[in-house]
């Protein structure tokens, strides 16, 4: 049969309950042919897939979801979808019901909904390994009598039963559209023919009864219909109070109504072969786990392995991206001629893309880590034993990896929140990560407290260099805090009160493919969406500093003039004496190299201070003077918006002392020896401190923008953060420097 | 007596919720009157709490736990 050009693909959507191996099934059946994107207007992402083969299929991956009574935005988007709300989506013409064998019970109850949805549904009966081997044993045959849909047992982590699922999707007969086989209580069945007349003709037949049974208990789905239906929604509140008038307890009726079926079903298709209180090894591995004393020194010991692996196995990679990325910028300024354009794409373009990929040792990393303690089951435990802990400032026990995984860097922690489920407590970790002290600042910190602050040592161990960075550490931790305390309270406390109920899966052997799948998968996501405003906000700060180019003063061109003469003369001389022109051009290099690149350095600087982000420093001077900034370093904070290490090489620009790291002697001498015009310094230890606390709250790194506008899906939220960090870096940096001051410290 | 009153490994059957307005998420994860309910152990913190349902193990935190009245199997 010719394939007709128009017709649309089979589209099958995937949906199951969290940790039924779900993603393990969609990454088997669409292989790297995935797109990933959001569904419009929320945060919750869209994954889609082609089975290739004919015909192909496009696979939709529905985000794990308990039940299609909307609780987060992720089970909304699944139950839209299924639905046909979403403009964007098509109704799937199949679904596939991942169902954990092992877990029936409350799998079937998922189940039970999406039949009632009336799609055409295969279950997929996931796991059915994990099951005999804790001795349940699933009559397949009666289960797909029992609920009239196809079943197939599968283990889908040793791809065995996919082909046969395969097979089954592919046919041109669809396997007959499910149907509804539970009863609600019967003083609530009474009111839903009438109900679902209003929805004639706005819901497909089949759909009907489930939309109604959704309005009348939660307020969320019946808002949907405010405007798009009003006499129904008016009719659900008349349901809701007749009801409420009885006493029925309806809220209720639909869960207990699928369970009462549920349950005999169980056990008539579930044969057991061992006692119900034997102990599982999962049993036997959580007793050690999360055991008093040596569950949380394990995942102590765990963290510090991976804070280990995430601070500094990473940095020989990011140290030779780093130096990659300067050898292919120099080697560019080799071949390419002089000049502006040569200077954007090495200064620019080629740093930007670094700005990007340096990022990419310690997000695989971390995400290598958390893939383990995701797929082993361990992070469910990490958050079981952190939880108390957490819940007294506002955050879930999910919340310590990604706040741990910030003072590597908050971009990795940032993504590593989306293992969160309650999206409040995900945006409140989103929200204060980045106060974690990263390695980015640890170059600032260490310029700074090596330039200025006291050697000596306290209670004879310490030295006050190290209380002064420990300090910074503690602070930011503090803060962050702090900071979830205060969203919690003032601006998250609307809404229902968030519970806590997490499953706790049974230990798992982690699939390396999986691990790597989600590493890559990760990391794509930091390249291409985040990449790209790193991107383009590199070349803006480029041109930023470049711009406007002004001649260098008479002055200075004299001095390079002169440079330049004494240059040629000498290498005149020592030609007449005989030397190779080859070895007189060395030794003249050799010669006058510092100070040719002094004189560079001079005009650079002289030419950033007159550059944009130059006169925006002296903007923005009489604002940063009460924190006891002078103009270079507003300059210099304006330019570490790009990543907060820029400073230094902005500094050392404007200071005109060449390409300088944070341990340089020559940068410390520099900015000790600055003074006013009044003759006083620049820098005190005051100033130092001040810039310290400034570079421990205040938001600046635009990458850290970039991935939260990316995770939270809006611009909202990376701008209200980049406010309060740096509202609360001025007001610190401004009571500190004040304070002191009056204190006469200054 | 309700959930957090139990012992760890103490067994009981959930006789209803404490409050007009149980957490449906509870409910639909099959803690509904007349499920047996285990508790298997505290964090090491004392709270959350780890309870088995239905053959699946959940993890609740002490204040909802208090909301379901058990009596001991």
């Amino acid at each position: 049969m010719a394939d007709l050009p128009n017709e649309p693909l089979r589209r099958v959507a995937l949906i199951g309950n969290p940790n039924v191996g779900k993603t393990t099934l969609f990454n088997l059946l669409t292989g790297m042919r995935q797109k990933v994107g959001n569904y419009p207007g929320v945060t919750v992402e869209r994954k889609v897939g082609r089975l290739e083969g004919e015909p192909p299929i496009e696979i939709i991956d529905l985000p794990g979801s308990y039940s299609l009574s909307p609780k987060s935005a992720d089970e909304r988007v699944a139950y839209d979808v299924l639905m046909g709300h979403l403009p964007s989506e098509r109704v799937p013409d199949l679904v596939v019901c991942v169902v954990d064998a092992s877990n029936l019970e409350r799998n079937l109850y998922l189940v039970s909904q999406v039949m009632d949805t009336g799609l055409p549904t295969i279950v997929a009966l996931n796991m059915t390994d994990a099951a005999e081997a804790v001795g349940l044993h699933v009559d397949t045959a009666k289960l797909e009598e029992e609920l009239g849909l196809p079943v197939i047992p599968m283990v889908a982590s040793r791809s065995e039963g996919v082909g046969k699922l395969k097979y089954r999707m592919r046919q041109a007969e669809l396997p007959p559209a499910a149907g509804r086989r539970w009863d609600i209580m019967p003083v609530v069945e009474e009111g839903l023919p009438f109900l679902m007349e209003h929805l004639e003709d706005m819901v497909q037949e089949h759909g009907r009864r489930i939309e109604v049974l959704q309005c009348l208990t939660n307020d969320a789905m019946l808002d949907y219909w405010r405007d798009r239906a009003p006499a129904f929604h008016e009719a659900v509140h008349e349901e809701r109070k007749r009801l409420e008038g009885l006493r029925a307890p309806y809220q209720q009726s639909e869960i207990m109504g699928r369970y009462n079926w549920i349950s005999p079903v169980v056990a008539r298709v579930v044969r057991r072969s061992k006692a119900d209180g034997e102990q599982t090894l999962s049993d036997r591995i959580d007793a050690v786990v999360t055991h008093r004393v040596a569950g949380p020194l394990l995942f102590a010991l765990l963290l510090l392995v991976v804070f280990q692996a995430v601070f500094s196995w990473a940095t020989p990679l990011m140290d030779l991206i780093e130096g990659g990325v300067a050898v292919l910028g120099d080697s560019f300024r080799t071949v390419a001629p002089s000049g502006m354009l040569t200077d954007l794409i090495v200064d620019g373009v080629i740093a930007g893309v670094g700005n990007v990929v340096v990022f990419l040792p310690q997000i695989l990393l971390l995400f290598f880590f958390l893939g383990l303690m995701e797929d082993t089951g361990y992070m469910a435990r990490s958050a079981f034993i952190m939880d108390r802990l957490m819940n007294k400032v506002g955050l879930s026990g999910g919340s310590v990896v990604p706040l741990l995984s910030s003072f590597a860097c908050a971009i990795p922690g940032i993504m590593a929140a989306r293992t969160l489920a309650n999206p409040r407590d995900r945006l409140i970790t989103i929200m204060v990560a980045p106060l974690m002290s990263c390695s980015a600042r640890l170059p600032v910190y260490t310029l700074f407290i090596a330039a200025f602050l006291p050697t000596g040592t306290v209670l004879g161990i310490f030295t006050w260099q190290g209380v002064a960075m420990f300090s910074m550490y503690l602070l930011g931790t503090v803060m962050a805090f702090v900071a979830a305390f205060v969203l919690r309270r003032f601006v998250f406390n609307k809404g229902d009160a968030s519970f806590f109920a997490m499953e706790l899966p049974p230990y798992r052997m982690p699939r390396m493919k999986q691990i790597l799948w989600r590493m890559i998968d990760r990391s794509k996501a930091f390249v291409v969406r985040a990449g790209k405003i790193i991107f383009g906000m590199s070349i803006i700060l480029w041109v930023l500093a470049t711009f406007p180019r002004t001649e260098p003063s008479a002055d200075l061109l004299q001095q390079r003039a002169a440079l330049e003469a004494a240059m040629t003369e000498r290498a005149q001389d020592l030609r007449a004496d005989g030397v190779t022109p080859e070895e007189a051009a060395q030794m003249v290099e050799e010669q006058f190299g510092r100070e040719t690149l002094l004189v560079d350095n001079r005009i650079a600087a002289w030419q950033v201070e007159r550059s944009a982000i130059g006169r925006m420093g002296r903007f923005i001077e009489p604002v940063m003077r009460p924190l006891g900034f002078d103009w270079k370093m507003s300059a210099g904070i304006i330019s570490a918006f790009a990543a907060r290490e820029v400073i230094i090489s902005a500094l050392a620009t404007i200071y005109s002392v060449g390409d300088v790291d944070e341990n340089s002697p020559l940068l410390r001498e520099q900015l000790k020896a600055d003074t006013y015009a009044d003759g006083s310094p620049v820098y005190t230890p005051l100033v130092a401190v001040s810039l310290l606390v400034f570079f421990v709250l205040a938001l600046q790194c635009m990458s850290t923008l970039a991935i939260a506008r990316r995770e939270t899906n809006s611009w909202k939220w990376p701008f209200v953060m980049w406010l309060y960090m740096t509202g609360l870096a001025y007001l610190f940096s401004l009571v500190i420097y004040q304070g002191g001051q009056a204190l006469g410290w200054g | 007596m309700t959930i957090i009153d139990l012992k760890p490994g103490q067994k009981a059957r959930i006789e209803g919720w404490a409050t007009d307005t149980p957490p449906q998420r509870l409910l639909e994860m099959g803690m509904m009157p007349g499920s047996a309910v285990e508790l298997v152990r505290y964090a090491p913190l004392g709270d959350p709490i780890d309870i088995k349902v239905r053959g699946f193990h959940l993890s609740i935190r002490a204040s909802e736990a208090r909301l379901v009245d058990v009596v001991l199997l």
